[in-house]
């Protein structure tokens, strides 16, 4: 989208949307009947990982400046800010987690659970310590911009896939309409932004 | 609700095809003739605990788990086994001693044991039992529940003599 000639009404629509995309699958989380028989540890790491998926809503909107109102090079700063935050909310999942149930999650860092969904879990996980790894050393790698979009792309891409397997493959918290929004939403719009950035093109 | 877009189950298997993913857990190799024993399920000893109690019901009850054990090779029954069984429930989590029990078989083979309601936990509605006896090799099962909503669950053992 050229964010430039963007009506007040797609103004916004745009924005409406990302704020419905954020709130409503949160709001039903808080909601799920599951939580009744939580310990708050393990309800705080669930809320990690579905604000995890909220986070990853953001960033490719923010990376391809589709953000109406927001000036590109403001939304790079908070694309780095978000990606921050994102790597945080899944170490807090993790831990969570862990805590919880220390055999499950150390089956699941092993590749040897019983649940595929952790396995792309953890795949997700560590696409994204990668991508954002890719970004805190940007400067010392010493990769072309063009190489340096590639790799931070493919990772994004690994991701994206894989935290959609975790997310649609579990019985949680979320409720299942709005967690197939916003995985809709979260590959509609990397997508988008990925074609639109040609990364791919020389 | 959710079969308004896909059911879980074709969506599991979609997830499960596309990632190609070969782990089964069942290609342990048959060691007797005839009946062949039940290996450990990936996971089933998680949050185990030994020693359960021998109890009539864990909890308030509400929901079964019931299933058979017999010998591998001749597939005799196997009376007064002890199976232990853990979940999380309505009543606690899986680590907490008051989700733990144990039952024993019956002159069929069977066992049945009162539990609060198991609900989806890490992901999935699930069950842990354990036969550990000694007289017998050790075996931990984790059966998944294939509708959360399910008051009931069986698991079946074919143990292996030591």
């Amino acid at each position: 989208m050229d964010t430039k000639n963007v009506s007040p009404t797609q103004r916004i629509l745009v924005w409406g949307v990302l704020a419905t995309a954020i709130v409503v699958p949160l709001a039903l989380s808080a909601l799920s009947p599951l939580l009744a028989w939580r310990q708050p540890i393990y309800i705080a790491a669930g809320f990690a990982g579905v604000s995890a998926m909220v986070l990853m809503l953001l960033q490719p909107l923010l990376a391809g400046a589709h953000l109406p109102g927001l000036p590109p090079r403001w939304g790079r700063w908070v694309h780095r800010l978000v990606g921050g935050i994102l790597v945080a909310t899944i170490i807090v999942h993790v831990a969570g987690l862990w805590i919880t149930s220390p055999p499950d999650v150390i089956d699941a860092l092993l590749f040897r659970s019983p649940t595929p969904f952790s396995v792309w879990g953890v795949l997700a996980m560590w696409a994204i310590f990668g991508a954002a790894g890719l970004a805190a050393f940007r400067k010392s790698l010493g990769l072309s911009p063009r190489n340096w979009r590639r790799v931070h792309t493919a990772l994004i891409t690994v991701a994206v896939a894989s935290s959609v397997f975790h997310a649609m493959l579990i019985e949680g918290t979320m409720e299942i309409i709005s967690k197939f929004g916003l995985c809709v939403l979260v590959v509609g719009a990397t997508a988008k932004t990925v074609a639109d950035r040609r990364v791919w093109k020389n | 609700m959710p079969n308004i877009l896909f059911t879980r189950r074709s969506f599991v298997t979609a997830g499960c095809m596309a990632a190609g993913l070969g782990f089964s857990g069942s290609l342990a190799p048959a060691r007797a003739k005839g009946l062949a024993p039940t290996p450990s399920m990936r996971g089933g000893a998680n949050n185990y605990r030994p020693g359960a109690p021998i109890v009539d019901r864990i909890g308030n009850g509400g929901f079964l788990m019931h299933g058979t054990v017999r010998r591998a090779g001749d597939g005799m029954p196997l009376e007064g086994q002890r199976i232990q069984i853990w979940a999380h429930t309505t009543e606690g989590h899986e680590r907490d001693l008051r989700s733990h029990g144990a039952t024993l078989t019956d002159a069929n083979g069977e066992f049945h044991l009162e539990m609060p309601q198991i609900v989806p936990a890490f992901g999935q509605a699930h069950g842990h039992l354990a036969y550990d006896s000694g007289a017998f090799e050790t075996v931990y099962l984790r059966p998944v529940m294939p509708n959360s909503k399910d008051t009931t669950l069986s698991a079946h053992f074919v143990l292996q003599p030591k």
